[in-house]
């Protein structure tokens, strides 16, 4: 066989079937090419609905200003806030809302699930790990709306009884209201969400980490501890990644537990106010999004909601570019991923 | 220096006393930093032993002090004394139709897409870019795909998919519209299970089927894709946990109403035109972030939904584990990545001397 | 996608040799021992050594799996200054010893033992195990190198004993670049890769790969380096390499060698310890174990009778 025909299989010498044989090709690579195309007409035509919003804003769509809830409750009534055109927006507030949600339950996930794929991997006796596995499993297929109402019903009346005391609440009563609905809730409950898959992810490139080098660390003298973060996570290195970028997409993109738990006030919780910023209320982008969809096909908040998803759309294209990234200078040294 | 001279017989045993069995891993002589992460280790997984009990067990005790028969059997009625009123039977109609719909949509064409990129495209451009295309819809939140679907779907020409408001608006809401971007949700789990029961048959086997002279179409009708079956219910599997566990796609794309509402017409056609309301976004309106404020009823729902995500996952711990396959990727804990959705390309890594 | 790398031409070691002796004649006694004069040439030329003293010593050892007796009272001693290789057929015992000098069989659980066996004077179960295993460092049958550049893996044993400073490229202390040039030089491998120490080590060919575990296992200057059949996974170019190798580092290091290869064994050991079923048959110098073995069992080893 001539060289470089090796992965196409000899076709067009077996007659009449051949035919058949083509049409399916055509077929289903048509079908491909059509995916293809939705998937590209779902990105345009969100940008092109979106744009409106980004048009009459410009670039302080992503700035601070007034009050974000009443500018969407306008667009809701159809009537345009005094000496603003109909899109005004400035989503400040919902957009540090998603970061201040996003990145610490990334962070506390990513170091939790770590520390707890290498006890799975390494360290849990046989019968321990019987029982972790299938509930990490469980753990990962709950639906979000689950963790939402167990949240909203246990845990956020338990934090307004035990840690918010009158005194704080007066502190900050002049500009919004604390309730057990706010941001330690949210990012609590999220990194709760967000673990089992990262586990799953790191277990499963720890298990596979070859033996000979685990053998071959130790031979050398290398305690248990020294090889597993030394050898052992240095090759799953691609899977922490990946995990990384999977569970921030999946936090970037949470709506509904997220709606039903970090209290939807449109407010900028703010560092400064010390301990009180983590009982204040927040209200990221995607659950924005799923609040106000009754009001989809309104003009004003139509386009503003759009400009939203685009927004978020834009986000996870470029966490899918940054976690490739950062796997490609660990393909030099053999970590294939 | 022992030499015995040719003698059959081996020398005897030594005494019990005199073996010994190696003394336990001691961490006493490591360095701080070492001894430190390894308890941070052991801490952190009797931790999550912990707290992963007690979410289970609480689930269990507050669904099961809150889940009667009744509720089961009995459509939701509106009345102000919610907590009395009426079940979630329609919510279950509406999460099986809605899943059916969804699956039927997406197992075909992801069959088909993953035999495509297997077979016929494998390294070419186009394949790449449907990979890419595959991935991007699988790291897409579902608000995001429901609002296009929305988007799409309300255009009057697709009209006939869905229901028409009374000013002859059409609204874009009904289980086929919410079903078909459900299926959305669940193909790239599908294409991604396929694909990788498409790679496990080796290139022999296809050859022995060329060499018979059958065609590659044939080869993947009869040959191909019935030894993939067990991956294509995997990945089926997979996509209904999804597609059960979504609440956006079904609040914007299904509508509000609690119960099933089949559109005028055809008996089938009009169920499919129709709205109603899955388990989840009934759980919804029944928490404090929806109207209802019928907390009993929210949980036992919630524990319905969990028993069913539970049976899902035996399914899948039947169907692709216990050893009828090699696996390659460290303990199938791939999976439950795909059920969160995002195809990832991991490859063990790589052995040393290969 | 492998990067596969055309590996250099392997090139010769230069070692010191004394004037050549004439090589000895055929063996008289009629014994069917395999003594190619090739082999015998290369008996030869070994560069003499200055002393030899003794490093490890192993008394009445037997080594259990559970219930499964593997290694039968056997005791030797292991000295600096000549190779030791171990013969026996499969199942005979001798990896499992090896394993023991470095405590890796304490890995596998249901391990036990009964005898001693010492380093320097020292029992070695008192030691600790991470500093014995410094000590007394082992080299696989498959090239194991880690995913990192060669630099890293050799240094990779002297990076976890101090602080983990040196470790970037630009940062990399004088002491530990002192320390890696020099075992890669024991190892002969240094011509070959000093072009670029940041290479990937996965790169490297099998012998190249296995001369790498072996200067990452002198790197830390080892008084004992056990070699686990290291040559059976690599051709023969890579293994007359990795034998002069052996010969040369014998002065400086105690050398165990276990092997399945007899004519390997001829070329390269001092003394030559045969095992069968977990027993010490026969013990001695080379030349009296090939050419004049004092067992028949031993006898019938050497000349093919069972593998």
């Amino acid at each position: 066989m001539p060289a470089g025909a090796t992965h196409r299989p000899v076709r067009a010498r077996l007659g009449g079937a051949a035919g058949a044989d083509r049409r399916t090709e055509r077929a289903l690579g048509a079908l491909a090419a059509l995916t293809l195309v939705l998937i590209a007409a779902m990105i345009v035509t969100v940008l092109i609905k979106a744009w409106p919003s980004f048009q009459a804003n410009g670039l302080s769509w992503f700035g601070a200003g007034g009050n974000v809830d009443t500018q969407l409750r306008a667009m809701d009534e159809g009537v345009a806030l005094p000496g603003h055109s109909a899109l005004y927006l400035r989503a400040w507030p919902l957009i540090w809302g998603t970061i201040i949600t996003t990145v610490p339950a990334v962070l506390i996930a990513l170091a939790v699930s770590t520390l707890a794929a290498i006890f799975i991997t390494e360290f849990a006796p046989a019968p321990v790990r019987g029982v972790l596995e299938p509930v990490v499993r469980l753990l990962a297929g709950v639906p979000s709306v689950v963790y939402g109402l167990v949240a909203i019903l246990a845990l956020a009346p338990w934090i307004e009884d035990h840690l918010i005391s009158e005194a704080r609440k007066r502190s900050v009563s002049y500009v919004v209201q604390l309730s057990g609905a706010n941001l330690m809730l949210a990012i609590v409950i999220l990194s709760i969400m967000i673990t089992p898959i990262m586990i799953a992810l790191i277990a499963g490139a720890l298990a596979s980490v070859p033996p000979s080098w685990k053998e071959g660390s130790a031979a050398l003298g290398v305690n248990r501890w020294r090889t597993i973060v030394r050898v052992c996570l240095r090759t799953a290195r691609p899977a922490i990644v990946a995990a990384t970028v999977l569970a921030t997409a999946r936090a970037l993109g949470e709506a509904i537990m997220l709606s039903m738990v970090s209290g939807s006030r449109g407010f900028a919780a703010n560092p400064l106010d010390g301990f009180t910023f983590l009982f204040e209320p927040v209200r990221p982008l995607a659950a924005t999004i799923v609040q106000e969809s009754a009001g989809l096909t309104i003009g004003p908040m139509s386009h503003t909601l759009y400009a939203m998803a685009a927004v978020l759309l834009v986000s996870a294209a470029m966490l899918s570019f940054a976690g490739w990234a950062a796997k490609q200078p660990l393909k030099r040294y053999g970590i294939r991923a | 220096m022992n030499a015995h001279g040719g003698a059959e017989g081996l020398t005897p045993v030594p005494p019990r006393q005199s073996m010994r069995r190696p003394p336990r891993q001691s961490i006493a002589s490591w360095p701080l930093l070492d001894r430190a992460g390894y308890l941070l280790c052991w801490a952190t997984g009797i931790a999550l032993c912990l707290i992963a009990v007690g979410i289970v067990l609480y689930m269990l005790i507050k669904g099961i002090s809150y889940l009667r028969p009744s509720l089961l059997l009995e459509s939701p009625a509106p009345s102000l004394q919610q907590s009395k009123a009426g079940g979630f039977l329609d919510p279950i109609e509406g999460t099986f139709l809605l899943t059916a719909v969804a699956i039927a949509i997406a197992a075909p064409i992801g069959v088909a897409l993953a035999t495509w990129l297997s077979e016929y495209g494998q390294s070419s451009r186009l394949a790449r870019a449907v990979e890419s295309a595959v991935e991007i819809i699988a790291g897409t939140p579902s608000v995001v795909l429901a609002i296009f679907g929305l988007l799409v779907f309300s255009q009057s020409f697709l009209g006939f998919l869905s229901q028409n408001a009374a000013d002859g608006a059409v609204t874009g809401q009904s289980f086929l519209t919410a079903g078909a971007i459900m299926a959305l949700l669940a193909l790239p789990l599908i294409v991604g299970a396929a694909r990788e029961g498409l790679a496990q048959i080796p290139d022999r086997t296809r050859e022995a089927s060329h060499a018979l002279g059958k065609t590659r179409a044939t080869t993947i009708r009869h040959v191909l894709l019935p030894s993939i079956r067990p991956n294509i219910a995997e990945g089926v599997v997979l996509g209904m946990g999804r597609v059960i566990g979504d609440t956006a796609i079904v609040i914007i794309l299904l509508g509000g109403t609690l119960k099933t509402e089949p559109e005028n017409g055809t008996p089938i056609l009009g169920l499919l035109r129709g709205t109603g309301s899955t388990l989840t976004n009934y759980v919804y309106y029944n928490s404090p972030a929806g109207e209802g404020n019928a907390h009993e009823k929210a949980y036992a729902a919630a524990f319905v939904l969990l028993m069913i995500v539970l049976a899902l996952n035996f399914a899948v711990t039947r169907i692709s584990g216990a050893g009828n396959r090699v696996d390659r990727t460290g303990g199938g804990w791939w999976r439950i990545a795909g059920a969160q959705g995002l195809i990832l390309r991991l490859r063990p890594a790589r052995e040393p001397g290969s | 996608m492998t990067d596969q790398v055309t590996p250099p031409p392997v090139r010769r070691i230069a070692v010191e040799r004394e004037p050549r002796v004439a090589a000895p004649t055929a063996s008289p006694n009629g014994t069917t021992a395999p003594q190619p004069s090739a082999s015998a040439r290369l008996r030869a030329e070994r560069p003499p050594v200055g002393s030899v003293r003794e490093r490890m010593r192993v008394e009445s050892v037997w080594l259990a799996y559970g219930d499964n007796w593997v290694v039968r009272d056997v005791s030797l001693p292991v000295r600096q200054g000549e190779v030791l290789a171990l013969i026996g057929a499969s199942g005979s015992g001798k990896t499992t010893l090896l394993r023991s000098l470095n405590r890796l069989t304490e890995v596998t659980a249901g391990a036990a033992r009964a005898g001693q066996i010492s380093l320097d004077g020292q029992e070695i179960h008192g030691l600790e195990v991470n500093a014995l295993r410094r000590r007394v460092s082992m080299v696989f049958q498959q090239p194991n190198p880690f995913p990192m550049s060669i630099f890293d893996n050799v240094a990779y044993a002297l990076a976890e004993q101090s602080p983990p400073r040196g470790r970037r490229r630009r940062r990399r202390s004088a002491e530990l670049e002192h320390a890696v040039n020099d075992a890669l030089r024991r190892a002969g491998l240094y011509e070959e890769v000093a072009g670029d120490l940041d290479r990937s080590a996965l790169n490297l060919s099998g012998g190249q790969q296995q001369r790498l575990c072996i200067a990452r296992a002198l790197a830390a200057q080892p008084e004992v380096l056990l070699l686990d059949e290291p040559c059976s996974a690599l051709d023969p170019i890579s293994t007359a390499t990795i034998e002069e190798l052996i010969v040369a580092l014998r002065e400086s290091v105690a050398i165990v060698i276990v092997t399945h290869n007899l004519q390997q064994a001829f070329r390269v050991a001092d003394h030559v310890a045969f095992m069968h079923l977990g027993e010490l048959v026969e013990y001695g110098p080379g030349e009296q174990v090939f050419d004049r073995p004092a067992q028949q069992r031993t006898r019938e080893y050497i000349g093919g009778a069972f593998g």
